[in-house]
């Protein structure tokens, strides 16, 4: 067993694990933070994918002590109160999602290639830059309408600020 | 996964020691391979020793004709880095597509290297570059370095620090890409040395790991053009056969992406 300290969606919180205890396990089964799914469990598609310090990786292939000291950003922590953050808004209103079950991984990757890509985002790049979430439903025509879409509404909004 | 104990090492020489203490220790630098391996049982280290942190791992270094990339640097960083897009250009785009974008946060070219997997990327510049594997006790050559399926030079309890590669004149890799796996199906990576020499290297066609091609190479020296291969044979011979590809489609697919890959070079 050991403690893992680390900040989750803004919060410091320290728990104890065993040493194989996964990310995704630490925040699903010890947080209860059951936003982040996990999918394949083989690495390869997506569901599991988180922040850490502001980079999208996949929490089904990290120990938690890997992630020791780290703050890890979730699908719970995008939103602002009752606003959803860009990237789900523009999900929900592209309809970029059908049973849901690929959806945080979906976003938490589409914000992460938001914040590389900036402006310079079509259709194209979108399409090559998801290729490691993997969505079951085959939705993936909605879903880069929707990142399309939220990479706009993301850059109006951080001029906004 | 089975229990373990896992150690962050802070330095080098504290790796190697915490690695010592256990009955059956291994290096976990991204995780991106050994992890699922764990997670299927497939292996279960008593303890795991974390070098992912440790800050004389990390960066890169142009320095004269020589690309020092040192063993915990992620492949983003790799893909990105100014230097290597200058030096070697080949290798920012082998790494630009290797595993998709978060496996590119966490996979490192040192934990790419020691696990040596048949159809990994890196193996195949390190061999056409002609590099040398830097560890914590010596410098191995490319060629000494990679030793069949799975299996390098490393010793028990050796790390491998950084990995220095001669600047080419030119290189260029090229790669059928598993489109599930993202490995390669076959790959490869073609370099001219600034001496003239001409070095090719294939990955995920042989059952012995990744090799030189030398009638590719041969055909090359004398001609540096893609048609230069088009007359080449390749033996089907002791190259992999999986329900992905037969052996002589892969001795075709060595043709075709070296062909691609003079044609990419810079």
């Amino acid at each position: 067993m050991s403690t893992v300290k680390l900040t989750v969606n803004g919060k410091a919180v320290a728990v104890d694990v065993e040493d194989r205890t996964l990310l995704v396990q630490l925040l699903r089964d010890h947080l209860n933070l059951t936003g982040t799914h996990v999918g394949c469990d083989t690495s390869q598609c997506g569901a599991c994918v988180v922040h850490m310090d502001g980079r999208a990786v996949k929490s089904c292939t990290m120990l938690a002590g890997q992630a020791d000291g780290a703050s890890i950003t979730t699908i719970e922590g995008i939103a602002k109160g009752d606003e959803l953050h860009p990237m789900q808004a523009a999900f929900r209103d592209n309809h970029g999602l059908q049973c849901g079950y690929c959806t945080p991984g979906m976003i938490m990757s589409a914000i992460d290639i938001v914040h590389r890509h900036g402006g310079q985002l079509d259709e194209a790049t979108v399409r090559t830059e998801l290729e490691g979430n993997i969505c079951r439903c085959t939705g993936y025509h909605n879903i880069v309408k929707a990142v399309l879409d939220a990479a706009g509404r993301m850059k109006v909004s951080q001029a906004a600020e | 996964m089975y229990q373990t104990t896992y150690h962050r090492a802070s330095s080098v020489d504290e790796a190697a020691s915490l690695f010592a203490k256990g009955s059956e220790s291994k290096f976990l630098a991204g995780g991106q391979t050994l992890l699922p391996v764990m997670k299927q049982r497939l292996a279960s280290p008593s303890d795991v020793i974390d070098l992912g942190k440790i800050k004389e791992l990390q960066g890169v270094e142009l320095s004269g004709d020589t690309l020092t990339i040192k063993a915990a640097t992620i492949y983003y960083d790799i893909m990105t880095n100014a230097d290597v897009k200058k030096a070697i250009p080949a290798i920012a785009y082998l790494t630009s597509v290797l595993g998709d974008p978060a496996v590119r946060y966490r996979g490192t070219i040192g934990g790419s290297i020691a696990n040596n997997d048949p159809a990994a990327d890196f193996p195949a510049a390190l061999l056409a570059l002609g590099a040398t594997v830097k560890t914590n006790k010596r410098s191995i050559s490319a060629e000494d370095f990679f030793q069949g399926l799975f299996t390098t030079a490393l010793e028990d309890g050796e790390i491998i620090t950084a990995v220095s590669f001669p600047v080419p004149a030119k290189a260029g890799y090229e790669k059928m890409r598993h489109p599930a796996s993202r490995f390669a199906l076959t790959g490869v990576f073609v370099a001219q040395t600034k001496s003239g020499e001409v070095r090719v290297a294939a990955t995920g066609a042989s059952q012995s790991g990744v090799m030189r091609v030398p009638a590719i190479e041969a055909a090359l020296k004398a001609n540096w053009s893609p048609s230069a291969i088009d007359g080449v044979s390749i033996s089907a011979s002791g190259l992999l056969a999986d329900i992905h590809g037969t052996a002589e489609y892969r001795a075709n697919l060595i043709k075709v992406m070296a062909q691609r890959a003079v044609a990419a070079a810079r």
